[in-house]
Order: C-alpha cells, then sequence, then structure tokens
C-alpha cells in the first residue's frame, strides 16, 4: 500500500485512534476489576447492601 | 419484558452480561471489515492517500456529538423522570464522547495540515467542535469533583441540557457561515458526494465506531453501577463501625 508523500499524517492519525481508543478500553476493563475486587473484599467481610439488609 | 423493569440495576447489569460478549464480537468483525475496505480504498483523486484519514474523522466527529445527544436525552431522565440508571447512562457516556471527540479533533488536525495547508483555524466548524470537547470536560470535571455525587450530576445534566445547544451549530455551522471545512457530503439533500468506493467503507467504519461507542457505553455503565454498590457498601459499614 502506498500512501504517498503525505503518509506520516496518515499514519499519525492511525496511530492516535489506536492509542486513545486502547486507552480507553484499558481504562474500563482496569476498573472493571477494580470494582469487581473491592465489592469481593467487602462482601468477604460481611458488609451488605441498604436493600439487602443485614446478612 | 416492559422497558421499565430495565430501570433496576440488578437486572440491567444481567442484560449486560449475557449482551456484552455479543456486542464485543460484532464490532472486532465491523472493525476488520472496515479497516480492511478502508486500507485498499482508492485514493481521492485531489487529496491522494489522505482521504484515508477520513475513515476515522468522520465517524468520530459523528459519535462524539451522538455521545452528546445521548448525554442530552439521559439529563432529561435525571432531572425529569428521575430515572434510576439516567444518570448513569449520562456519566458513562462522557468519557466515551470526550474520547471521540478528541480523536475527531487531531484525526482533523492532521488532515488539514496536507489538504488546508494548516493544522487549524478558528473557523465555525472547528471552532464549535473544540467547544464540544472543553464541555465535555466540563462536565467531567463536575462529575469527578462533587464532594457530594447528587448535586454533581444535577449540576452534569443541566450542562448537559444547555449545551445541547451547541449540537445544531456543529451540523449547521458550514452552511451558516464561509468555512474552511468542506459543507455536508454524506448526509445531504441530493445524496451524498462521495464515490461509492469511499463511501461503502465510510460506512461501515462508521457502524463499527458506533458499536464500539455502544459496547463501551454498557461497560462503563456497568462499572458505575458496580462503583455506587461499592459506595452504599462503604457508607453502611462506616454506620456500623460509629453505632
Amino acid at each position: 500500500m502506498n500512501l504517498g508523500p503525505h503518509a506520516d499524517f496518515v499514519i499519525a492519525a492511525y496511530a492516535v485512534t489506536l492509542f486513545v481508543l486502547a486507552a480507553l478500553i484499558a481504562w474500563v476493563l482496569l476498573d472493571y476489576a477494580a470494582q469487581r475486587r473491592i465489592l469481593g473484599d467487602l462482601e468477604e467481610r460481611g458488609v451488605t447492601r441498604r436493600s439487602h439488609g443485614k446478612g | 419484558m416492559a422497558v421499565i423493569d430495565l430501570a433496576n440495576p440488578t437486572r440491567f447489569l444481567r442484560i449486560v452480561d449475557r449482551v456484552l460478549p455479543w456486542l464485543v464480537a460484532a464490532t472486532v468483525i465491523l472493525f476488520a471489515v472496515g479497516l480492511y475496505r478502508a486500507l485498499n480504498a482508492p485514493d481521492d483523486y485531489q487529496q491522494g492517500a489522505t482521504v484515508k484519514i477520513m475513515f476515522l474523522h468522520v465517524p468520530a466527529a459523528w459519535l462524539g456529538m451522538f455521545g452528546w445527544a445521548l448525554m442530552s436525552v439521559a439529563a432529561l431522565g435525571t432531572l425529569v423522570w428521575r430515572h434510576p440508571l439516567a444518570d448513569v447512562s449520562g456519566k458513562a457516556a462522557a468519557p466515551i464522547g470526550a474520547a471521540f471527540t478528541f480523536i475527531c479533533l487531531v484525526t482533523g488536525s492532521l488532515w488539514g495540515r496536507p489538504t488546508w495547508g494548516t493544522y487549524w483555524v478558528w473557523d465555525a466548524r472547528l471552532t464549535s467542535m473544540l467547544v464540544l470537547l472543553l464541555l465535555y470536560l466540563s462536565v467531567l470535571a463536575l462529575y469527578w469533583t462533587a464532594e457530594e455525587p447528587g448535586r454533581g450530576s444535577r449540576a452534569a445534566a443541566i450542562l448537559s441540557l444547555v449545551g445541547a445547544v451547541n449540537l445544531p451549530i456543529i451540523k449547521f455551522s458550514v452552511d451558516w457561515w464561509n468555512t474552511l471545512h468542506q459543507p455536508a457530503s454524506v448526509f445531504r439533500v441530493g445524496g451524498s458526494t462521495i464515490d461509492p468506493s469511499l463511501l461503502l467503507p465510510l460506512l461501515i467504519m462508521a457502524l463499527a465506531f458506533t458499536l464500539l461507542f455502544v459496547t463501551l457505553h454498557l461497560a462503563v455503565m456497568r462499572n458505575e453501577i458496580l462503583r455506587r454498590r461499592v459506595r452504599s457498601m462503604r457508607l453502611m459499614q462506616a454506620q456500623e463501625v460509629h453505632a
């Protein structure tokens, strides 16, 4: 594939998009793992939500 | 199942857990097809290979605006109907919309340099899109810095509704003012001005970006519901300690 004399601009555009989207996806996955871990810790210590009453 | 059933966060989480794997698979497949078609699309007769930036820039612009429209609807849900998931939806859409708006601005700048001879010009379309990014950052600041989450949510909802005024300004800026940015070329009266060999990859990429937005939005909503559960459990724990 020949990107011509302005190849740097095309490659930079795709690289920036890939970086931003990869960072967004990584943040979502890491945040999910963190919330699950904290919830697991709290449940292990017997903490419950108000709506479930005291366990 | 009635739509109102989705208002139950526990039921919503169950549905998200079931739907997300399918959405991820569909997004990956569409991106694979879209990127293959985009990278093998013919060069534009004037712009050459830089037209390949269009396959990122245009979908990112659409979804940057879509994100704010979604936040405005969610704001109505928060302020008027007090829907349990409306605030969660609005808060989840903000970082995703901001990311797509940022991508739109950066790729547009990288496309502008070889085609217009400049990275940036203060014309109506570019400036209104920059305003959209600043609005997104303001909403995120309201959500992330409010001492009391409810107050931050209401302030963010009001700003979401006020900021919606910017959406028609972005859309029609190229018609209302004399801009360096080109007028609408996909959705316009009289049909698209883009050749089908470039239009088809663009539409596939737009669909892939849209599916990615929906997938991320549901995933961030799930995270936010879990975060609120953690918060309420910690409050319960603190109350038990002080009792």
